[in-house]
């Protein structure tokens, strides 16, 4: 099965890694999680949050969606355009490397 | 090195009585092999036996990650002259701080940066006087640095650490921004930091032989917006402004005491790396006290939080909460009063003056440099 819609933008089955130099953490302080970066600190939404702890580097795009449908209960096509545009630009931004 | 504040937040304000710190600049050491005459270090510069030791510094990076820091600056000075720099980016790391180095790169060895790199280092910002040998050399003073910078920006790309490349730009190398540009895109950096230099210590020192033309800085400002729109998504350029030609003042630090903290070698706490250059302010030291306290109550981080202290001329303004009042070291620097409008802003009384001392600056033609160093020899380097 493929999730590969007409106007994705990365292939389903690479495999997404955040770049080295860019790491995702809780923030006690302020309780919320922050992507972190060279000189920039970002505050991803919690679906960008969701969508990114399934980064590990081991788990295929197809497999990262497979897992939120299954958390969240939640329309595969939906989900599989929200997390291609969201990775794609963090791609754009070089701060995660997909390999296929 | 020259560390500048942002002219942009990091992230949004936090909604909590008092701020929360995302970043600590720690000056590990004013050593450094180069001697820049924009230098954001103080004119009197701390000698090695004043340095903080390494214990001292492993508890101020647990008490900072604490505190809510994300993001650790190792600068200087020349950071790599601690021989326990790997010692402390490995703290960090553990402490689970962000971890930027900022080098002049002059000195390090492929085994060194192996040895940061394995450290667990996230990040290394690297800078350059010139993008050429011959300007490079001349403005940090140092006969080979820029073959030395390229060798190990080469070596930094090598271990997969992603680099910026940092660049101050001033009368002697503004008209290189575009080779600067392709300097770093020819280096594999993701990003680079076109800084003007800001003129408070030794920059205001040499302020003669560096400030530029207002045309210059203008076109300068042409050069970088076009590159930003070109090399969207393959070079991100982050700029520092230059004031004294402006309309509004820079958002110093984003807010005195807001977000971020800095920490000098011998173990000074201060809102920004220049507020030394205010008379008066008590600073507290991480010997004495821990950093949440000093963030939360010392003198110094509360006399110009929020906007309590403004003249009225910025209490009133609209933009109160967008520059903050400007740069409390400049309102020094120029009014004599650090508590005054930043004479960059429009509305100053003095912002015809500010005007006139740089278009004075540019065109005097001063090209002599008092370069930076330790007022007496330093025996202990």
């Amino acid at each position: 099965m493929t999730t590969e819609a007409a106007s994705a933008r990365l292939p389903a089955a690479g495999v997404p890694r955040l770049a080295r130099g860019v790491r995702l953490r809780h923030d006690e302080a302020r309780g919320q999680w922050v992507l972190l970066a060279p000189e920039r600190v970002l505050q991803p939404d919690p679906v960008a949050v969701e969508i990114l702890k399934r980064v590990d580097g081991e788990r295929s795009i197809d497999a990262i969606i497979d897992d939120l449908i299954l958390a969240f209960s939640v329309e595969r096509g939906r989900v599989a355009a929200d997390v291609d545009a969201f990775l794609a630009g963090l791609v754009e931004k070089g701060m995660v490397e997909v390999a296929s | 090195m020259n560390v500048v504040p942002r002219s942009e937040p990091i992230a949004a304000p936090v909604a909590v009585p008092l701020p929360v710190p995302y970043g600590m600049l720690a000056e590990l050491t004013h050593r450094c092999p180069l001697m820049c005459p924009y230098c954001s270090n103080p004119v009197e510069l701390d000698r090695r036996n004043a340095e903080l030791d390494t214990e001292s510094w492993l508890r101020v990076f647990g008490e900072a990650a604490r505190l809510g820091v994300l993001q650790v600056h190792l600068s200087g000075g020349e950071p790599t002259a601690r021989r326990d720099l790997e010692e402390m980016i490995r703290h960090c790391v553990k402490v689970g701080l962000y971890t930027n180095l900022i080098t002049a790169g002059v000195g390090v060895t492929p085994e060194r940066l192996q040895a940061i790199s394995e450290a667990g280092v996230d990040h290394i910002q690297l800078s350059f006087q010139g993008a050429t040998a011959e300007v490079t050399d001349h403005v940090s003073n140092f006969r080979g640095a820029h073959e030395r910078k390229l060798a190990v920006a080469r070596e930094v790309r090598r271990l997969g650490i992603p680099l910026t490349i940092n660049s101050v730009v001033h009368r002697a190398n503004i008209h290189q921004i575009p080779d600067f540009l392709e300097l770093a895109l020819s280096l594999g950096a993701k990003r680079i930091e076109i800084a003007h230099a800001q003129y408070y210590g030794w920059a205001l020192r040499n302020r003669g032989a560096l400030m530029p033309t207002r045309e210059q800085v203008f076109e300068a400002l042409d050069v970088v917006e076009e590159a930003r729109e070109r090399l969207k998504g393959v070079l991100t350029i982050d700029a520092v402004v230059p004031d004294y030609y402006a309309k509004y003042p820079k958002a110093c630090m984003n807010g005195w005491g807001r977000q971020s903290l800095n920490v000098t070698p011998s173990g000074k706490v201060l809102p920004c790396h220049a507020a030394e250059t205010i008379p008066n302010l008590d600073f507290w030291n991480v010997r004495e006290h821990s950093l949440a306290e000093i963030w939360q109550a010392s003198p110094a981080f509360n006399a110009f939080r929020g906007t309590d202290w403004m003249p009225e001329l910025c209490r009133s303004c609209e933009r109160k909460e967008k520059d903050w009042g400007g740069c409390r070291c400049q309102a020094m620097a120029i009014a004599g009063d650090a508590a005054a409008t930043d004479p960059a802003c429009h509305k100053s009384p003095l912002h015809g003056h500010l005007l006139a001392l740089a278009e004075a600056d540019a065109a005097a033609g001063v090209t002599d440099y008092d370069y930076r160093r330790f007022t007496t020899p330093d025996r202990a380097q």
